[in-house]
């Protein structure tokens, strides 16, 4: 069991508010990532279901649990943090045991366990070492390791993959994915990176400025933005926005030509990934757009090109940056 | 980095730091030398400074009239009870002060350093008339009392600094994982601070060890420490050289032996923090 549910959680520091009041509900088993710029809250958010943080206010229920004021050893929740957080002083072993010694589990049943977990995460030649002997992901992977020992009601990751370089990020997520799958337990997962958003989330929750802009699936966002925010925010390149923030459309959404089209623009600078093009294009008076192209695309930099937008793929905001439906 | 310096500017620079260091030591070297001296040798002008007759008679004296081994009992009693009641306060102070700072955290920290700005006199009238209404002059139990107040700011900083260091997401970690306050202290702070609380306790044990002016305010016969113990030498009688140094000697040998074997914790512990 792992359900969360947040009632009207708010958090201040001194006169400086966080979060001014979140309701939120995490189901058991689900994958939900929060994201959001820095500053937005994500981190102080989980931090206060971890109890690192006290409440300013509002419940936090943990399987049915008031857990507003239990310390963070009594939520039975397992935290992977950015810096890895690993006692410098213990061995591989002892770290992962050590949740379970505090638990005062009888010690072969803590040796199977940190065997079992160790196996899991392909760590059972390094049980001996210490964590300044071990690579960033193999430093990554003990700290998961000291999480699933425990065999918690949920998973909190505040930023787990942000120090590991862009090759490893990818495995690692794989990695986190497969784990939710075979462990089917609850994981917030706190990012900054919207592709890791979208790849890995069942339900994301976008935060602004403390506040929850919008909760739902990938597609859910990325097809029917709730605001500017999130339409800005998810997606890769950025949604174009234009007419003074009323119409949003994104670069993937715009058919290109050479010979004609509804919008005339001129090719500033073009983007070439192999199996995309960027185009940033200079479109009058509606602007610069960024427009997608399939594959290689033939106009370069001061050629003329035409743009028609998908229908149904626009987007449009009233002044205060709520989509219109 | 490392700049090329002339082997002669080098042979210069170390020369000079020796004779700093030889100035500076020179006057527990000349200590040293005066107890193994006869009185009359001890005040001879101009002084003798290796060759005069070498005698132990002064130890035997000393000896005789005194019993070091209570002084020196009561000097490791002091310096160490001192040392470890300071830091079951300040461990768990540093702790907070460190990982949970408040907004007048900073200013509670200038305020116990100014403490150490205070001269002791000041507080000597008051601190003796307790002692006397509480029974405590001369005893062991009130001398620690006073020892680990007066190195309690100095126990604490340093530790703070030490504290300072250590990522405080271990210690969320560890929590995270079911420790409890004691048990984080207790299992993750703790060892990762070793070298730390090392230097520290070295340190303060020396401060105890020298600390003359409460130690002689406070104590007679029972709780006497060694600078007692110096001081009973240098009495109205009149003023015997060779057998003051001999005590200082005696006084001085157990905590400079310790200091010359921690000279590296001790220095990394004065400099930690300043240098990464």
């Amino acid at each position: 069991m792992g359900t969360i549910v947040l009632n009207n959680v708010s958090k201040s520091f001194g006169d400086v508010v966080i979060i001014p009041g979140a309701d939120l509900e995490i189901r058991d088993g689900e994958f939900i990532v929060f994201v959001g710029p820095s500053g937005c809250g994500k981190s102080t958010l989980l931090r206060l279901i971890a109890g690192l943080e006290d409440l300013s206010g509002g419940r936090i229920v943990i399987d049915g649990v008031d857990a507003s004021d239990q310390p963070p050893s009594k939520r039975g929740l397992s935290m992977v943090f950015q810096s890895y957080a690993l006692y410098p002083h213990m061995s591989v072993r002892n770290n992962i045991a050590f949740g379970l010694k505090m638990a005062g589990l009888p010690k072969p049943e803590i040796a199977a366990k940190v065997a079992r977990a160790a196996a899991t995460l392909n760590l059972t030649d390094y049980l001996d070492r210490k964590p300044r002997q071990l690579s960033g992901g193999q430093r990554q992977r003990v700290a998961i390791g000291r999480a699933i020992v425990r065999q918690p009601k949920a998973f909190l990751f505040d930023e787990p993959l942000s120090n590991l370089d862009a090759a490893l990020r990818v495995n690692m997520r794989i990695e986190i994915m497969q784990l939710h799958q075979s462990l089917g337990a609850t994981m917030i997962y706190v990012t900054h990176d919207q592709v890791e958003a979208m790849t890995m989330a069942d339900r994301i929750v976008v935060l602004n400025k403390g506040n929850i802009e919008q909760l739902g699936s990938p597609l859910e966002l990325y097809n029917r933005p709730d605001s500017l925010f999130v339409a800005g925010f998810i997606g890769s390149p950025k949604m174009n926005i234009l007419e003074n923030n009323t119409i949003g459309i994104r670069p993937e959404h715009l058919a290109l030509s050479e010979k004609s089209g509804e919008w005339e623009g001129t090719v500033m600078l073009a983007e070439h990934l192999g199996s995309d093009t960027y185009l940033h294009v200079d479109a009058g008076r509606r602007g610069m757009l960024t427009v997608r192209a399939s594959g290689e695309f033939p106009v370069g930099p001061g050629g003329k090109i035409w743009m028609t937008p998908e229908k149904g793929r626009i987007h449009r905001f009233d002044a205060q940056g709520r989509a219109i439906r | 980095m490392a700049r090329a310096v002339s082997t002669r500017r080098r042979m210069f620079f170390t020369a000079f730091a020796w004779a700093i260091a030889f100035v500076i030591f020179f006057p527990i070297l000349w200590t040293i030398l005066t107890s193994f001296k006869t009185e009359g040798d001890a005040i001879e002008l101009p002084p003798k400074f290796l060759f005069f007759q070498w005698t132990l008679e002064n130890y035997g004296i000393v000896q005789e009239r005194s019993n070091y081994l209570l002084f020196a009992f009561n000097s490791v009693v002091l310096a160490l009870g001192s040392t470890i009641f300071a830091l079951l306060i300040a461990i768990p102070s540093a702790w907070a002060m460190a990982f949970a700072p408040g907004k007048r955290t900073k200013d509670l920290l200038m305020w116990m350093l100014s403490t150490k700005m205070m001269p002791p006199v000041g507080a000597l009238i008051p601190i003796y008339l307790i002692f006397r209404d509480f029974h405590l002059l001369d005893t062991r139990g009130g001398i620690i009392a006073v020892l680990m107040l007066l190195n309690l700011p100095i126990i604490i900083w340093m530790l703070y600094t030490y504290f300072k260091e250590i990522p405080g997401e271990i210690l969320e970690a560890a929590r995270m994982d079911g420790a409890s306050i004691g048990k984080e202290l207790l299992y993750v702070l703790t060892p990762m601070a070793i070298p730390g609380i090392a230097s520290t306790i070295l340190l303060n044990v020396i401060l105890a060890w020298n600390e003359a002016f409460w130690t002689l305010s406070l104590t007679t016969k029972d709780a006497a420490p060694l600078t007692q113990f110096i001081a009973s030498y240098s009495s109205p009688e009149g003023l015997f050289w060779a057998k003051l140094s001999a005590a200082s000697t005696m006084a001085i040998a157990p905590i400079l032996v310790l200091g010359w074997f921690a000279q590296k914790q001790l220095v990394r512990g004065l400099t930690f923090g300043a240098v990464k």
